[in-house]
């Protein structure tokens, strides 16, 4: 009998249709991109050539994805054995992040389908962090596959290959740590050409992919947090919280790191004022930062750790702490010069949403049908 | 040493190389090529005819603009997909005098500056955009390019264009009227816009030869009757007399992030004119410094899987022998799983 097992249930709930409404109109402004255009749909434009398709599904939504990297971090790097029952979740979680972040980055690119010019050696560029980025993504994807493969195999009842893909798993899941490393990093240093356009309080230049995967790991750890308390009180299952309560130590590690490094930047490069000019980024920025002190606040109590609405709290302020990050860096306090301005249109953001949807739908069926959440009486 | 502690030690290691990057060096700026062409845009001389947009569609196969129902070849606002040169005007208080910034008018160019580093093809990641390796030009490469944009969101002045309502859109930009099909520079063809300027406010020539022209034109004493060349630098024939107006003393383009092929002088401040601050350093410098003392030509990484191989195939390995269906194969072993409740 397998640790793991499918959650029983109704595919076709109320809420599972209702998703898949979002998920249709999704479905047909992503048509009409492709119809006509990128400017039939989105309103980027000169100034701000990436929008929210670019900065939520790619940057922000595999930073969300970052569970089954932060926890392969602990599992196999540090040898945390314990921790292994959330596991199987958060590789699927990841799976449909990342599968989802490479869809959207697929449906952004103006000219799609010679994309798969980016896979010939010929074309590299190998001074670009955004070749970093698209291959490593894309290899991740297919790591990603097999580390989930397992739960796959053990369904159909596949032994021999499941003993066979045992034997080489540790080769995956080692890649499995090394690319998120990579490309999470590189996400940040994409910042770094686009130079001045990136307000001060957010352009650290060579600091930018260090930030960028401290936060990823967070958000990652926080991800975790997340989707194991929610699958505890959604499928009715005990909550694991003496688990995640020991994660926030790893949490509250890298958050002090990122904050040292961040306002030590700040403050040595002299740009600590932007902070407190009152504008929309110095306000902005303040907000972040309340985002990110107030869950170390709350986890670096111990009474705190062990209640597990606390730490839903902590590890939701943490998301939004990134994703604000990730979405002021890129997006807010982004000026490309007088003249241009971005706000995503309508359809923009229900093609974002229908996106989301099906990721949920997708994993709703596959804990369902596959065994992903660890059994009741193992945990 | 305790495995426990090599592995701190190892994470340590790999902090501390993160870290190295933020203050190792990124390399220099790239050096201007030898023979690097260029324009030269003096917005003194400019008398805002716009000859230079309208010449530039008629080259390059661009559509007209379209107002109302007036077809214009030079009424375009901006830079687009059609249109690759605009000249646009400065205007403060009474406007009345010209080339001064506080009640006067200027003229102002915009096109692509064909840096002498460009963070367009730095960031390229199919090298659709490149660098001709004799005469500078950024050239762009449509069959490769997969529209990801990254040249758009690094290009300090906004210049490449997608065509957002065309379903097959591409990149557009200035490409020195020598792309495929037009290859006006080499035939020795001066580019269009500098072709038809009538007073010389966009000059061609070499890089050094404008930087050298440029120069001297700031250093004319206001009101000093100074030879003006017209099309090409380099030309003694065609040239006018007009006093030299009282310039700022900036050339635009020389060192802006590591300077640009394209150049501007003007009478009223240049970020005035819609040319932005900017730093010396070329920011594709610091990207591709921090990028490849991370990576290091692929081999930090591979050192990195081998090691993380290592260590995972320890933790993982431990009860195979006498897990018969593989099923535990991934659960680390008991024995060093610290503080378990």
């Amino acid at each position: 009998m397998s640790e793991h097992q499918p959650v029983e249930g109704k595919i076709l709930t109320l809420p599972f249709m209702f998703l898949g409404v979002l998920a249709a109109i999704g479905l047909y402004f992503l048509g009409v991109r492709f119809a006509d255009g990128l400017g039939a749909v989105a309103n980027i434009n000169s100034g701000y050539p990436w929008g929210i398709w670019v900065v939520y599904d790619v940057v922000v939504g595999t930073a969300l994805a970052c569970g089954g990297y932060a926890l392969a971090f602990v599992i196999y790097v540090f040898n945390k054995g314990k921790y292994h029952p959330l596991i199987r979740p958060a590789i699927l979680a990841s799976l449909f992040g990342y599968a989802l972040g490479g869809f959207g980055a697929f449906f952004d690119m103006g000219r799609y389908w010679q994309f798969y010019n980016i896979a010939m050696p010929s074309n590299w560029n190998f001074n670009s962090v955004m070749l970093e980025v698209g291959l490593c993504v894309i290899t991740y994807i297919f790591v990603l596959f097999i580390e989930f493969a397992p739960a796959v195999l053990e369904r159909m009842g596949a032994k021999n290959m499941l003993r066979w893909l045992n034997k080489v798993l540790f080769f995956f899941i080692a890649l499995g740590v090394l690319l998120p490393t990579m490309h999470q990093s590189s996400l940040g240093s994409l910042l770094i050409i686009m130079g001045a356009k990136v307000h001060p309080l957010w352009q650290s230049l060579q600091w930018q992919p260090l930030m960028a995967l401290l936060t990823a790991l967070t958000m990652g750890f926080s991800i975790v947090i997340f989707e194991a308390s929610f699958a505890a009180v959604g499928f009715n299952r005990r909550p694991e919280t003496p688990l995640l309560a020991r994660l926030s130590k790893a949490i509250i590690a890298l958050i002090s790191v990122f904050l040292l490094v961040r306002v030590l930047e700040l403050a040595l490069n002299g740009k600590l004022g932007f902070a407190f000019a009152g504008d929309l980024a110095g306000n902005m920025f303040l907000l972040e930062m309340a985002l990110f002190i107030f869950p170390l606040v709350v986890m670096l109590s111990r009474g705190n750790r062990d209640n597990g609405r606390l730490l839903l709290f902590a590890a939701v302020s943490l998301l939004f702490a990134g994703a604000l990050y990730r979405f002021n860096a890129f997006l807010i306090a982004f000026n490309p010069g007088p003249g241009y301005s971005y706000f995503p249109s309508v359809p923009e953001i229900m093609v974002t949403v229908g996106i989301v949807a099906i990721e949920i739908m997708a994993y709703l069926v596959f804990v369902k049908k596959l065994p992903v959440l660890h059994s009741a009486e193992h945990a | 040493m305790k495995r426990r502690d090599f592995l701190k030690a190892t994470a340590g290691g790999a902090t501390a190389a993160l870290c190295g990057a933020g203050i190792a060096e990124a390399r220099e700026n790239k050096p201007p090529l030898e023979n690097a062409i260029g324009i030269l845009y003096d917005a003194t001389l400019c008398v805002g005819c716009k000859a230079c947009v309208r010449a530039c569609k008629e080259i390059n196969g661009l559509p007209p603009t379209l107002m109302g129902e007036d077809v214009q070849y030079d009424a375009s606002r901006g830079v687009s997909g059609t249109t690759y040169n605009v000249i646009k005007v400065y205007k403060n208080g009474t406007s009345e005098a010209k080339d001064k910034e506080i009640d006067g008018f200027s003229f102002a160019k915009k096109s692509c500056m064909h840096c002498v580093d460009p963070a367009c093809v730095s960031g390229c990641p199919v090298s659709a955009l490149t660098k001709n390796p004799v005469t500078g030009i950024v050239q762009y490469n449509a069959d490769t390019c997969i529209g990801c944009r990254n040249c758009m969101v690094g290009c300090p002045f906004s210049i490449p264009q997608y065509e957002y309502h065309d379903a097959k859109g591409q990149i557009q930009k200035c490409l020195f009227c020598n792309q495929a099909g037009v290859e006006r520079i080499s035939q020795g063809l001066l580019p269009g816009c500098a072709d038809v300027c009538p007073t010389g406010a966009t000059l061609f020539g070499t890089r050094k030869e404008l930087l050298a022209e440029a120069k001297k034109r700031l250093a004319a004493k206001p009101g000093e009757t100074y030879i003006y060349p017209r099309g090409r630098a380099s030309d003694e024939l065609h040239t006018h007399e007009k006093d030299a107006p009282a310039y700022q003393q900036h050339i635009y383009g020389e060192h802006e992030v590591g300077g640009t092929q394209v150049m501007h002088i003007a009478g009223v401040p240049l970020n005035k004119l819609g040319m932005p601050e900017l730093p010396d350093r070329s920011y594709a410098s610091i990207a591709e410094g921090v990028q490849h003392t991370l990576y290091k030509g692929m081999i930090a990484p591979a050192i990195a899987l081998a090691g993380l191989a290592y260590v995972v195939k320890r933790n993982t390995s431990n009860s195979d022998q006498d897990d018969p269906d593989g099923q535990n194969s991934r659960r680390p072993g008991p024995n060093n799983d610290r503080g378990e409740p």
